[in-house]
């Protein structure tokens, strides 16, 4: 058995061999075909990683409370998210008591258009009102200066942690630690510089002001009254649980807050409760789309492939027409012949897939070299690639083979 | 049954009929005929008396449309596709007039072919047709292919071929018709002394020189015995 198909193989390189310009233009649609979803899989999957990474980043399986959804997910009422009860920083103290929960902290933010210091300005600058556990909950570090302390959120102090971003953009040159910013006409003392924490989904993390909310609140009075203001620019809280509580987490909070908002239990929540699993699950719906579309022209790159290799499969029978009948005169049977153009196809396909697996591989080195784009290989994508070129090679082969072998002996010695 | 010659090809009645386009040919119309061990029988008759199609029938490369043929008492009509390849394998052996050997084979791959379909091993293979090749006068040839090769020694190649899965009966199809007179008779004297040598062979040619060299001669004439 073993000793047939090794036979049958020799027999394909030798073909392979006779026809080479011919069999590699064949195998041509599979290995455009395998190749560009070697590498087109190999960036996404590289994507993947990256911001898998960058949501781990973040802080590990953050829980995050909001009035409004972290995405609109279809058509929305806004009218009904903005009639919600707002979310206070006492809800925040209410949640830290939970037992499942380490830290729960107020969060609420705005953007500024501008941020100045002497001659240098930067723009879209995030300001962040939260307390003195904002650090440990995201995974921060003070990297220069001091973190600020609760003292300084009970007593309103006008003072800030700043991102790496801003540090370097607004003081290239000197310590920022001890300097003033202006915010809507308040002065804020700059008494911490965090370290740098990169970008997030194309965000950068360091482009921000940290405050105690209650200074923030000095800033902003009211947050304004148009129906997207009220629906947006509230207060969220972010929770940590405590290790491996992720799920009573939701649970808890979900209860807690049904019951500060006195929710009748046929009423559905008014707020909105996201994990970072979810925001992973955000992402990987983005990315199917493109995946989806990218499996789709590598089907059809096959699909074209595998004509191509029935197409000169066909031709293969009929120029050996004799050598069939010759085979079966000497025994033979439909079920060799059978074997042996299948195994031929499914040779040409492989070959097709092992050059597409290669040359997909290099594609995306090279662009993994020249673009900003991380390339990750897996296993399971040569896999994939040998797998579906062996199919293609299996399906597209079995009609010129079964005909082959169906030929009548004699009709097929008298061919000429 | 004479002693020691058993019947090994027995065919009754045997008609065939074909399309060419929309005319039906009636080939054979009803042939009986006995094929024993070490026969030497040369079917002669003009061109389109049946006498390839009945070859083709003996040797299984074909199947009768009416009639019985029985291979050691075995009814062929029941065989299975797998089973009439096997019997071409194990029973046959078959010489052509135009040596029908693969191109791109040297002469013992193509001497070995039956034995790759008899699933004997390679080195097996290479060594039963090295031998023969050698018995036949072509140990010097053996890994030349075809084109390199005179069609004299092609087909005693082909002989080779159709002797090298010790089959019970060797047929040939006009095996001088594309060979000159000399090299023609060199081909029909290895045919004698394989007939020598116990084999048995059926042979059809339409030159009676070539009949002449047989036991026994049995002539068609539009797909009917004529004599034997």
């Amino acid at each position: 058995m073993v000793n047939d198909v090794l036979n049958k193989i020799s027999l394909s390189v030798q073909t392979f061999r006779t026809h080479r310009l011919r069999s590699f233009l064949t195998a041509l649609g599979i290995i455009i075909g395998v190749s560009t979803v070697i590498a087109i899989l190999s960036l996404i999957e590289g994507l993947n990683r990256s911001v898998a990474e960058q949501i781990q980043s973040i802080g590990s399986d953050l829980v995050f409370l909001s009035k409004s959804p972290i995405v609109l997910a279809g058509p929305q009422n806004i009218e009904e998210i903005a009639n919600r009860p707002d979310l206070t920083p006492d809800d925040a103290l209410a949640i830290s008591e939970l037992p499942s929960v380490e830290i729960a902290i107020p969060d609420i933010s705005q953007r500024l258009n501008k941020l100045k210091y002497r001659d240098k300005e930067i723009a879209n600058v995030r300001i962040r009102g939260t307390t003195e556990k904002f650090s440990s909950v995201n995974n921060r570090f003070i990297e220069s200066g001091r973190d600020f302390t609760k003292d300084d959120v009970t007593h309103r102090r006008s003072v800030c942690a700043i991102g790496s971003y801003v540090a370097k953009n607004l003081f290239p040159d000197e310590s920022p630690v001890g300097k003033e910013l202006n915010v809507r006409g308040h002065r804020i003392k700059i008494i911490g510089v965090h370290r740098e924490k990169g970008a997030f989904l194309g965000q950068s993390m360091d482009n921000m002001l940290v405050i105690p909310y209650t200074f923030y609140e000095k800033i902003y009075p009211s947050r304004g009254e148009s129906v997207f203001e009220r629906a947006f620019f509230g207060y969220s809280i972010d929770i940590k649980p405590k290790k491996g509580q992720v799920e009573r987490v939701t649970d808890e909070v979900r209860e807690l807050m049904r019951r500060r908002h006195r929710l009748p239990f046929d009423k559905k929540d008014d707020f909105e409760l996201g994990t970072q699993q979810m925001l992973m699950e955000i992402y990987q719906n983005i990315t199917r789309v493109g995946f989806i579309a990218i499996v789709a022209i590598a089907a059809i790159s096959l699909v074209v492939g595998g004509i191509g290799i029935m197409n000169i499969m066909l031709v293969s029978v009929a120029e050996r027409t004799r050598e069939i009948g010759i085979r079966k005169a000497v025994g033979a049977s439909n079920q060799n012949i059978l074997s042996q153009f299948l195994v031929e196809s499914v040779f040409l396909a492989l070959v097709g897939g092992v050059i597409g697996i290669l040359l997909g591989l290099l594609l995306a080195w090279l662009i993994s070299i020249v673009s900003p784009l991380k390339a990750s290989v897996s296993f399971w994508m040569v896999l994939l690639g040998f797998g579906f070129s062996a199919a293609v090679g299996i399906f597209f082969g079995i009609y010129p083979a079964r005909r082959a072998a169906g030929l009548n002996p004699i009709e097929a010695l008298r061919y000429e | 049954m004479t002693k020691g010659r058993e019947t090994i090809c027995r065919a009754l009645d045997i008609h065939k009929t074909y399309w060419r386009g929309k005319v039906a040919v009636q080939a054979l119309r009803g042939v009986t005929l006995e094929i024993r061990t070490n026969d030497y029988v040369s079917i002669m008759g003009a061109s389109g008396s049946g006498k390839s199609t009945l070859i083709h029938i003996l040797s299984c490369l074909d199947t009768p449309t009416k009639g019985e043929y029985f291979l050691e008492d075995k009814l062929v009509s029941s065989y299975t596709d797998a089973e009439l390849a096997g019997a071409r394998n194990m029973f046959f052996g078959f010489v052509f007039q135009s040596f029908s050997l693969l191109p791109r084979l040297t002469a013992i791959d193509n001497v070995a072919l039956p034995l790759v379909y008899a699933g004997v091993k390679k080195r097996d293979r290479n060594q039963r047709s090295a031998e023969i090749l050698k018995k036949i006068g072509l140990g010097d040839r053996i890994n030349h292919r075809p084109n390199e090769m005179s069609g004299g020694e092609c087909q005693r190649v082909a002989i080779a071929r159709a002797l090298v899965n010790t089959p019970k009966v060797i047929f040939a199809d006009e095996p001088t018709g594309n060979l000159d007179s000399k090299t023609g008779s060199e081909i029909m004297e290895i045919f004698d002394r394989i007939v020598e040598e116990g084999n048995t062979v059926v042979m059809v040619t339409h030159d009676s020189n070539v009949a002449s060299h047989a036991k026994k001669i049995v002539s068609l004439k539009d797909g009917l015995i004529d004599g034997e």
